[in-house]
């Protein structure tokens, strides 16, 4: 368990359980990964629920639930985002594009 | 209590980054976002390492904090800036520590490191050393830190504001959703409690909203203005946030932090939990 509330650092692998879900993926700019950027969780109401740092790779996670989800990345080069419906538990890809 | 009091633009800082008597310090859980590059001159301050007890769950004692503050070069008389990341909730936790050991000026930095690094405002990696002092500190100001029992006491007397996410109120998810959810408390919110996500008070660039927009949130979610005030969230340093926007933004006099928050509360034998949005009570 976490004892804190803090962003963990992004990227690598999680051992997902059967019961969680995962919403993951990369932040990209003309094709290349942007690390650094805040990246937001909106639900499906576009009010907010949780935001990381991408890594230096692009990457980012969120523990979620099932359901509609907006993830929307924030960088001193531009602003994205992009919609990802988790239908259920696993891990489910998005790729948000700033410009 | 004036806005300019309490908080500081990043553009203000910028140009004071050099003004004697200003301090500016990072505050983070995990301090290698200050390791890969930070405000010019800040010094960084570790929330977990130097502002928790190694051991029991607490705070550093007054002595303890007297010592970290003089080794950072903290004076008692300096104006300090706190800045950090995750939308400055660490910087907002070490402002009420700050408070509650009675250092006079302390400010937030408006928006935090991510207004900072949006802006493109200049970070360097420069080793910081200050000369150190000798910080004098008060007894801590238990009229803004609140203990399980008079939360317990204050179910239906005092407003409770409970700032975490509304899955985590209702009790859908028990951590904030970048975090993995396997924990021991029990799900829920304290009975009573209003859900106003620490988030509503921030805009996107996580500088906090007007006192007009501030006040409308909370009398929306049935804050009631002529009564005591306890906020609370999983650990605490959410709730700091909102604990700044009520008593330090909006003025509301008798606001207290439960720095156990919901990590103790859902964990405590025989009381009482609410599950659900709350608002058909």
């Amino acid at each position: 368990m976490s004892d804190s509330c803090g962003a963990p650092v992004q990227g690598g692998t999680v051992e997902v359980s059967t019961t969680e879900t995962v919403l993951q993926g990369k932040v990209v700019s003309g094709g290349a990964p942007v690390g650094g950027a805040y990246v937001r969780l909106l639900d499906s109401t576009g009010e907010f629920t949780a935001e990381v740092v991408s890594s230096p790779e692009g990457d980012f996670r969120f523990f979620a639930a099932p359901g509609s989800w907006t993830v929307r990345a924030l960088h001193r080069t531009g602003n994205g985002q992009a919609d990802v419906s988790a239908e259920g538990p696993g891990v489910h890809a998005v790729e948000i594009a700033v410009a | 209590m004036s806005r300019e009091n309490v908080l500081v633009s990043a553009a203000w800082s910028e140009e004071n980054l050099q003004t004697p008597g200003v301090v500016f310090a990072e505050v983070d859980e995990d301090t290698t976002a200050y390791d890969g590059g930070h405000i010019p001159g800040a010094v960084k301050i570790d929330w977990k390492n130097e502002l928790q007890d190694p051991i029991r769950r607490d705070f550093v004692d007054r002595e303890g904090f007297e010592k970290l503050l003089s080794a950072k070069g903290i004076s008692n008389d300096d104006t300090v800036i706190l800045y950090g990341g995750n939308n400055n909730w660490f910087a907002a936790y070490a402002y009420w520590y700050f408070k509650l050991y009675g250092h006079n000026d302390v400010k937030l930095l408006d928006g935090g490191r991510k207004k900072w690094e949006l802006d493109g405002r200049p970070l360097d990696k420069e080793e910081v050393t200050r000369e150190a002092t000798s910080y004098k500190a008060q007894e801590q100001d238990l009229t803004i830190r609140a203990f399980r029992d008079e939360v317990v006491d204050a179910i239906g007397k005092k407003n409770l504001v409970d700032v975490r996410s509304p899955d985590e109120f209702s009790g859908k998810l028990l951590a904030p959703a970048h975090l993995p959810q396997e924990q021991a408390q029990r799900a829920g919110h304290i009975p009573s409690a209003v859900n106003v996500p620490w988030s509503k008070a921030a805009n996107e660039d996580g500088t906090f909203k007007s006192n007009d927009e501030l006040r409308e949130i909370y009398a929306e979610a049935g804050f009631d203005g002529s009564r005591k005030t306890i906020a609370y969230c999983r650990i605490g340093e959410r709730s700091s946030h909102t604990w700044f926007a009520l008593r330090e933004l909006l003025g509301h006099e008798d606001v207290k932090n439960y720095d156990g928050s919901w990590t103790e509360y859902g964990s405590l034998v025989g009381v009482p939990i609410e599950l659900g949005s709350g608002k058909e009570a």
